[in-house]
């Protein structure tokens, strides 16, 4: 189809006002109030297969995360078993195939069954298709192991992702350290516990002169710290969330209003949907990574999508996996956030698109390409979501800004015929006909 | 004032008056036990679940003795450990609970929140007799109730509150009951077991963080010891018990330097020569008895204005759930 006089950014954030083809086929659609944007890039997300079916699997994952406006995304190695051999990355380069969904690119384990002690076969993991190695879900906390991984990644030509997380501090924490765990009654998770992680891996970083990617960095000071990496010169990267860049500790109390919201909606609290890793954290934080976002500090958003089967999160919250699902409402979420002033659209496409790419050491997906109504309203309920994970707090809220139509490598792989039918050219002359 | 609620999960989000209503409430129990046959049938026929998942005596016994009292059907179950190692879920519990027909849950349980999930998932009311280190609000209330009867009226009064406080359900029930009714509390205890916000400054409203425990005594009006769990020492929060009793503990030398008449509480059961002298625990200003018995007032008050609420708001103006004199609790 072929919109026209739409609103277009291109994956640098770059504004023009054109007409945009997408996929085949000479429809042609009313562009006017639609945004194009180029395919998004998520370069953290959970799919959950093998091993956790019922949660996620690759087609559902696939299938959410274009949806979400995502047409690339990275499945993180934390699954059963772990992602630790060639034969199973070429397991899910092939499923991620046959989903017909995004792209879904293939994160290796660090370590061997993400155990952190012993370094898995990288250069062949890249071979079968490992687009970057992470043991997510847990740091490697060994130093002398990360130094390893860093500098023999550099053979197999990806980067290593980190989860900067020191579990001594962290210990069996389930919510953000401050004066709303304190409240509670839950056992915290100090900022430092982070802060503390990205220093200790900034200093490997340097030593090993190797490229660095931290995953999810929550607080204003690991922020700062990676300001100051960078000033220095350090190949380092960081993405955050885009629930880090919405929601605070007070969520876990029961507060559903976003930072930039008034406080009006309420929930109940100890809802184990809020539950997540690294914790929602306080205000100051989530407006400290948005000016990170917009100055460049941080190089991506991710939305580290973490289904779960039901039974996980309908238990007590200390019993309750960690994670938020957010294919879904990543894109709406942030939408809202740039229409609420918190930070302007260019940055955030850039983290959406060469941004992830660029850690990724590719080029953006010249054909992919993503078409949103950012006024389009709709209602957070299961039903709505195509992920398998409806384990998310905003499920029940209103959010404002649906993708249209998707396409990966210049096919239409998703429309919603629906918001489009009224924008046929034609369509309107023909009504007026009568 | 007439009773609202449905369930008593914690008293923070409680006004003054409905404070006032159960206390006063709780006096015509008061009576009630004192008479010879401690027992009126305003709860004949209804059914009340204890369900305990955290092993307790005391608390469980209180709530069974008041359930009683009232002529209630009571069940007990206890269960321990966490449910994902029983296998079967909190959440299975009482959806069996609720079809067993309970009208009113007790819930004991180890994880902060745990009754507000239930809450969340049953017709039936829910009492929280504890809930991880959140909220004990049948606690608060009859330490409140305890301290009208030792000090009168509490508008200004200075209650210090000695202990862990970061592993706490009653200190933080304590903070929500007695601050509405008027007085300060000052909490005092290792810098390892207060929460860092608090210490930190950012407090709950007419609440301040003293860490030297002999300032914190000066000028209190009551004090409030808390239990010093062992596992604390054994996880790393404090040196040794020797040192938390000279530190912070309420002992004999210190509870002599109190003003006279100064009550000192203690929500059991207590640690002898740990965090309390057992000269003290058994001496002049102890009231830990006087809250035994409050317990039960105060658990039969908050039963009987959750079971009779639904009948005054059948009938407009029905006084059911005004607060009941001795002679209207039927004898």
């Amino acid at each position: 189809m072929i919109v026209e006089r739409v609103r277009s950014i291109d994956p640098e954030g770059h504004e023009s006002a054109r007409d945009v083809r997408l996929g085949d086929g000479d429809e042609r659609v009313d562009g006017r109030g639609l945004v194009a944007l180029p395919g998004l890039v998520d370069l953290h997300a959970h799919l959950r297969e093998p091993g956790f079916e019922e949660s996620e699997t690759v087609a559902t994952g696939a299938r959410a995360a274009l949806r979400g406006g995502f047409t690339a995304v990275c499945a993180m190695a934390n699954t059963v078993p772990a992602i630790d051999a060639p034969g199973l990355v070429a397991e899910l380069v092939a499923r991620g195939h046959a989903a017909r969904g995004a792209r879904v690119l293939p994160v290796a384990a660090i370590t061997r069954g993400r155990k952190g002690k012993e370094l898995a076969d990288l250069v062949e993991l890249a071979r079968a298709g490992a687009v970057a190695f992470s043991d997510d879900g847990d740091p490697v906390e060994d130093a002398h192991v990360f130094r390893m991984a860093l500098e023999y990644g550099r053979s197999a030509g990806r980067p290593i992702l980190e989860h900067p997380q020191d579990r001594s501090l962290s210990r069996r924490g389930v919510m953000h350290e401050g004066r709303v765990s304190a409240d509670l009654g839950l056992a915290g998770i100090p900022a430092a516990a982070e802060e503390a992680a990205v220093a200790r891996d900034l200093a490997v970083a340097r030593l090993a002169g190797a490229r660095l990617h931290l995953q999810h960095v929550s607080t204003a000071g690991a922020l700062e710290l990676v300001r100051a990496a960078k000033r220095d010169g350090l190949a380092v990267t960081c993405e955050v969330t885009p629930h880090h860049l919405s929601m605070t500790d007070a969520w876990v109390a029961g507060s559903r209003a976003f930072v930039w919201e008034d406080e009006s909606s309420t929930g109940v609290p100890y809802d184990s949907t809020t539950k997540v890793n690294p914790p929602l954290r306080t205000e100051a934080d989530v407006r400290a990574l948005w000016s990170g976002l917009v100055d460049g500090t941080i190089d991506a958003i991710a939305t580290d999508h973490a289904p779960h089967a039901s039974i996980r999160k309908e238990v007590e919250y200390a019993e309750a996996a960690f994670g938020i699902s957010g294919l879904d409402t990543a894109l709406a979420v942030l939408l809202m956030a740039v229409q609420a002033g918190m930070g302007d659209i260019g940055s955030v496409v850039r983290a959406l698109a060469s941004g992830p790419a660029r850690v990724l050491g590719i080029a953006p997906y010249a054909d992919d390409a993503v078409l949103v109504d950012p006024t389009a309203e709709w209602i957070v309920g299961a039903d709505a979501l195509a992920s398998k994970g409806k384990n998310t707090p905003l499920l029940g809220r209103r959010l404002r800004g649906r993708v249209v139509a998707a396409v990966v490598g210049g096919e239409v792989r998703y429309r919603d015929d629906g918001a489009l039918k009224g924008r046929r050219r034609g369509h309107a002359e023909a009504i007026a006909r009568g | 004032m007439r009773w609202q609620r449905r369930h008593v999960l914690s008293t923070e989000d409680w006004s003054r008056d409905e404070i006032e209503l159960v206390l006063e409430q709780a006096t015509a129990m008061l009576e009630v036990l004192a008479r010879p046959i401690r027992r009126t049938p305003a709860l004949r026929g209804r059914t009340v679940v204890l369900f305990f998942a955290e092993a307790s005596t005391r608390t469980r016994m209180s709530f069974e003795l008041a359930a009683k009292s009232l002529s209630a059907d009571t069940s007990i179950i206890t269960a321990s450990g966490s449910s994902v190692e029983k296998g079967e879920t909190l959440y299975d519990t009482v959806r069996t609970l609720q079809a067993l027909g309970a009208e009113i849950i007790v819930l004991r349980h180890s994880a902060s929140g745990a009754p507000y999930f239930v809450a969340e998932r049953v017709s039936a009311s829910v009492i929280n007799a504890g809930d991880g280190w959140h909220a004990h609000p049948t606690q608060g209330l009859l330490d409140a109730l305890t301290l009208r009867g030792a000090l009168g009226d509490l508008d200004g009064k200075r209650v210090a509150i000695v202990g862990d406080i970061l592993h706490s359900r009653v200190a933080r029930s304590d903070v929500h009951t007695l601050v509405p009714l008027g007085a300060r509390v000052v909490l005092c205890g290792p810098p390892t077991l207060v929460p860092s916000a608090w210490r930190g400054g950012s407090v709950p409203d007419g609440v301040a963080y003293e860490p030297d425990v002999d300032r914190a005594l000066a000028d209190a009006d009551a004090v409030i010891a808390l239990r010093l769990q062992r596992e604390r020492q054994e996880a790393g929060l404090l040196p040794s018990l020797r040192e938390y009793r000279s530190t912070w503990g309420i002992t004999e030398e210190r509870a002599a330097r109190l003003r006279p008449g100064v009550p000192i509480l203690h929500p059991g059961p207590m640690n002898e020569g740990v965090e309390i002298d057992a000269s003290v625990a058994h001496g002049p200003r102890s009231l830990v008895e006087r809250q035994v018995t409050n317990g039960v007032a105060v658990r039969m008050a908050l039963l009987y204005l959750l079971a009779t609420a639904g009948a005054g708001t059948e009938q407009a103006g029905d006084a059911a759930a005004s607060p009941a004199s001795p002679a209207e609790v039927p004898a």
